[in-house]
Parts: C-alpha cells; sequence; structure tokens
C-alpha cells in the first residue's frame, strides 16, 4: 500500500485560501462591511471635504476626490489585512485552528492561504471602490502602467497588514486581540497626510508625518494617479521592506501557536 | 415619582454606574479614541481655517465638537453591551421575576451613560482648552456644553439599550456602531455646511440631525450664546431620547415576559 503524501504548501494555502474566501462572500457580516466602510471614508473625504482643494497652496492637479482615493485604498488595503487577522483570531478560538495544525506538516502554507484570501478580499474592495470613484467623477491622469503601480503598491500594504494582524492573532489567539491588531494600523494610517499635502502640514502632525512610511506610500499613489510619480523608488523600497520584517513577525506567531498547541 | 419606583431607579442606577466605572475597556476607548482624531484632525485640516467664511481661526476650536458626538456614540454601544449581556446571562429574565417596573429599568439603566457623558464632556473640554481651544461663552458655557454632552450622551444610550432590547445579543449591539458612525461622517463635521461643495453631500448634511448637534456645541465654543443653535441642539437631543425610551419601552415589553 503506497503512502499518501503529506500536502505541499500550495495545496494547503489555497485550501486555507478557499475556506476564508467562501466564508467572506457568503456572510453578508463579513462582506458588506468590508464594502461599506472604505466606501464612507471615500465619501465622507472627498464628498464632504472638497474645498479643501481651495485652501492657498494645495496644488493637485487631478483635484480632490483623486488625492482622496489612494488614501481610502490604501486604508481599504490594510483594514482587508486586519480584518483577515480577525478571521485568523476566530479559527483559534473556535478550534478550526487546531484541526489545520493536525493536518498540515507545512503550517506556513496556512498563513500564506490566509495571506491570499486577504488579497482577493481586498481585490473586492478596490474593484468596488474604483468603480464607485470613477461614477463620483475621480480624474485619472497616470499611465495604465502608473495605476499597475499604484494598485501593486495597495498589494504590499495588504500583505504587510495581513502579516502585522496574522502576527498578532497566533500570539494572542483570541478575537480579544483585535484592537491590538486595528489600532496601530489606524494609528499609522492617520498619523500621514490624509487631507492635504506634506507641506502644508505644521507643527508635529508634520514631523509625524515626515518619519512616518505610510507618507511614502501615499505620496508615491498619489503621484500615480495624477501621472506625475514622486519618491516611487523610496515607496517601492519600503512598500517590500516591510512585507519581509512581517512575515519573520507572522512567523514568530505561527512558532508561538504551534507551541501552545 | 414614587419611593417605590424612586428605589427600583436607584439600585438599576448605582449597579449600572458600578459597572460603568469597572470596566475600563469601556471607558478608555470612549476617550483616547475621539482624543485622537482630534489630535491628527487639527493638525491636518488646519488649513481650512483659510477657507473664506470659515467661522473662525482656530480648526481646534472648531473640531472640538466632535468628541463629544462620538462619545455619544460610544454610549450607544456601552449601554446596550451592557443591557445585552444581562439578556444573554439570564439577568433580566430574573428582574422578570421581581415587581420591577419597566420605567424604572430603562432609566437605572441609562446611569452609567450619564456618568460616562459627564467624564467624556470634562476631559474633551479640559484636553481642548489646555491644547489651545477657545470658548466664546466663558465659563458659564462649560455647564452648557457638560448638559448637552450629557443629553446626547443619554439620548444614544436610550437607542442602544432599543437595540439591545430587539436583538438581545451584544454582537448585534457591537455591530451597529460603524451605522452610527455614518450619522457623524455624513455631518458638517470636517466644514460647516456652508462650505461644502458638493451638492448632494451638503444636502445630506443638511438634513442630518447630527450636524445640528455639531452646531450647539460649535456654537458656544466659536460665537457665544446662540439660544437658537442651543434649543435646536437641545430639541434635537429630547426628541431622540424621546423616541429612543418609546422604543425601549415597546422592545421591553416583548422581553420582559412575566411568569
Amino acid at each position: 500500500m503506497s503512502e499518501r503524501r503529506p500536502p505541499g504548501l500550495r495545496t494547503v494555502a489555497r485550501a486555507v485560501a478557499w475556506r476564508s474566501i467562501h466564508n467572506y462572500l457568503t456572510n453578508p457580516a463579513f462582506l458588506v462591511p468590508s464594502l461599506v466602510f472604505p466606501l464612507f471614508f471615500f465619501v465622507s473625504f472627498a464628498g464632504g471635504l472638497s474645498a479643501i482643494a481651495n485652501v492657498p497652496g494645495f496644488d493637485f492637479p487631478s483635484g480632490y476626490t483623486s488625492f482622496q482615493f489612494v488614501f481610502v485604498l490604501l486604508q481599504s488595503a490594510a483594514f482587508g489585512g486586519v480584518f483577515t487577522g480577525f478571521g485568523i483570531a476566530r479559527d483559534f478560538e473556535t478550534g478550526f485552528s487546531r484541526r489545520y495544525f493536525l493536518a498540515v506538516g507545512n503550517r506556513g502554507g496556512i498563513v500564506a492561504g490566509y495571506a491570499g484570501a486577504a488579497l482577493v478580499r481586498a481585490l473586492i474592495t478596490w474593484a468596488f471602490l474604483t468603480v464607485i470613484a470613477l461614477i463620483a467623477g475621480m480624474n485619472v491622469d497616470g499611465s495604465a502602467g502608473e495605476l499597475v503601480a499604484m494598485y501593486f503598491l495597495a498589494v504590499l500594504v495588504n500583505l504587510t497588514a495581513t502579516m502585522w494582524a496574522a502576527g498578532i492573532a497566533m500570539r494572542v489567539r483570541s478575537i480579544q486581540g483585535g484592537p491590538l491588531m486595528q489600532f496601530p494600523v489606524f494609528l499609522i494610517l492617520f498619523l500621514a497626510p490624509v487631507y492635504v499635502p506634506l507641506d502644508l502640514l505644521e507643527g508635529w502632525i508634520h514631523t509625524v508625518a515626515s518619519v512616518n512610511p505610510v507618507t511614502a506610500l501615499l505620496e508615491a499613489g498619489r503621484g500615480f494617479i495624477s501621472g506625475d510619480p514622486a519618491v516611487a523608488g523610496l515607496a517601492f523600497a519600503i512598500g517590500i521592506l516591510l512585507p519581509i520584517l512581517f512575515a519573520l513577525w507572522a512567523r514568530g506567531g505561527l512558532r508561538r501557536a504551534e507551541a501552545a498547541g | 415619582m414614587s419611593s417605590g419606583l424612586r428605589t427600583q431607579v436607584g439600585q438599576l442606577a448605582h449597579r449600572s454606574i458600578l459597572r460603568t466605572l469597572r470596566q475600563p475597556a469601556q471607558i478608555v476607548p470612549a476617550l483616547i479614541f475621539p482624543l485622537f482624531l482630534l489630535a491628527v484632525n487639527s493638525g491636518g485640516l488646519k488649513d481650512a481655517t483659510n477657507l473664506p467664511g470659515f467661522p473662525t481661526d482656530s480648526y481646534l476650536t472648531f473640531a472640538l465638537a466632535v468628541p463629544f458626538m462620538q462619545g455619544a456614540l460610544f454610549s450607544v454601544m456601552n449601554a446596550g453591551t451592557d443591557l445585552a449581556r444581562d439578556i444573554e446571562t439570564g439577568f433580566l429574565n430574573r428582574l422578570a421575576l421581581t415587581p420591577l417596573r419597566g420605567a424604572a429599568l430603562l432609566s437605572g439603566l441609562l446611569a452609567g451613560a450619564v456618568v460616562l457623558g459627564v467624564v467624556q464632556a470634562v476631559v474633551y473640554l479640559s484636553v481642548g482648552l489646555i491644547a489651545g481651544a477657545e470658548l466664546a461663552a466663558g465659563p458659564a458655557g462649560v455647564l452648557v456644553i457638560v448638559a448637552l454632552s450629557v443629553s446626547i450622551t443619554v439620548a444614544f444610550g436610550s437607542i442602544g439599550l432599543f437595540a439591545a432590547l430587539r436583538t438581545g445579543n451584544g454582537e448585534a449591539v457591537q455591530s451597529l456602531f460603524p451605522v452610527f458612525f455614518v450619522f457623524l461622517f455624513l455631518s458638517s463635521m470636517a466644514l460647516p455646511l456652508e462650505l461644502i461643495q458638493t451638492d448632494w453631500y451638503r444636502a445630506i448634511a443638511t438634513a442630518n440631525p447630527v450636524s445640528y448637534l455639531l452646531q450647539a456645541f460649535r456654537s458656544l465654543l466659536i460665537e457665544g450664546w446662540d439660544i437658537g443653535e442651543l434649543a435646536l441642539g437641545f430639541g434635537i437631543a429630547a426628541a431622540l431620547l424621546a423616541i429612543g425610551m418609546w422604543a425601549a419601552a415597546a422592545a421591553l415589553k416583548t422581553r420582559l415576559v412575566r411568569t
């Protein structure tokens, strides 16, 4: 009798991703907020604050809607990762993760599967958000290549946030770790130039935003959508470095979860 | 109020207040989160004061009204979640075995929201003034701001009670938080109504009662004493409370089944 080979990383990742995506798409409690939240941020910022474009010194030719779209895109990328962390924590609470651990030898595949699901989730949100933004009259002055670069930055942000949240979820192994996953992400996003460009910020918020890595990602994204790329090299360096660092953080969490049994 | 009813309200109010004070997880986010957003928004949107027609040269003063509303939104969660827990643990069913009146239960449960409202108002105002916000109405304005904050917190708390009684589930109450946040977002939260350029957004914000609650706070902070703005703010809070209590009382009749 031939012995059955244990499933490889790809098989495990695909199975975990499929289950997470299925849960996401079939449960309105998961699907609706992930679509509605970014939309409300976008509507509130782009609609309610459009007069900010008239502030002296504000110079963004593509308009305030495009300016805010990039922030909401990166924000939804980050929160897509955080919400996936909630799902991981829930799997630990219900004992489903234990079944995953018993079933597979290559547990890195479990994390990869969650990351894949987070990306699919984010792609659905971005498609929805982009359509709404275009209907709302968003100007896109960047080339196709620049737009691909903007969305790729968002993918890197999504991956970073997923690894961060997964690291927390696998350490805390309870949904009570939710605020710990969410609040730092919220903090770092809003300590960037959200409403006006960096040059127009003053005081402590300018100092903080100047050293905040999200600022470079945001400025690069805004540069891409307006067809005037700025700090792209720095943004991609940060965008590639962060997922690597947080993947190590997530691996540490996985080891802790394995040790806890 | 009869002495029996007073005793019932007192007992439940005491429990509600202790419960609120003993849960830092309820108080801390309700204080920290709005203050964080105040810090970020007042820094990030400072240049909005350069727009022609902006009512003050201090965005911090303008934005200081927002934490009071955010704090009130937290009271929906806190009051609702506490009551939902009472339902889930069977405490409400035990109360049903006593001669407790529905009015006493609802009033007593809102006592925690009153305490939270006072704490929030004092903290937000103190931090705002220390950071450099102005208070055009002067020292007497502090009392009115606290009173307005408590009125709104209790009004929103009554909606939380209704949600808890209707659903009987803490998670369902928690899921209402974003819904109420939408009301805040689609208001004159970031700019005065007259400066909102997008027509449909201005139309929604004009119809949204939250804009007038914010304006009541802003009238005290920026203009001084505007009786019309204050009357509108207190009136909306009273109307919300009346609707919330009426809906909660109706839901309580179904929930508090006498045996």
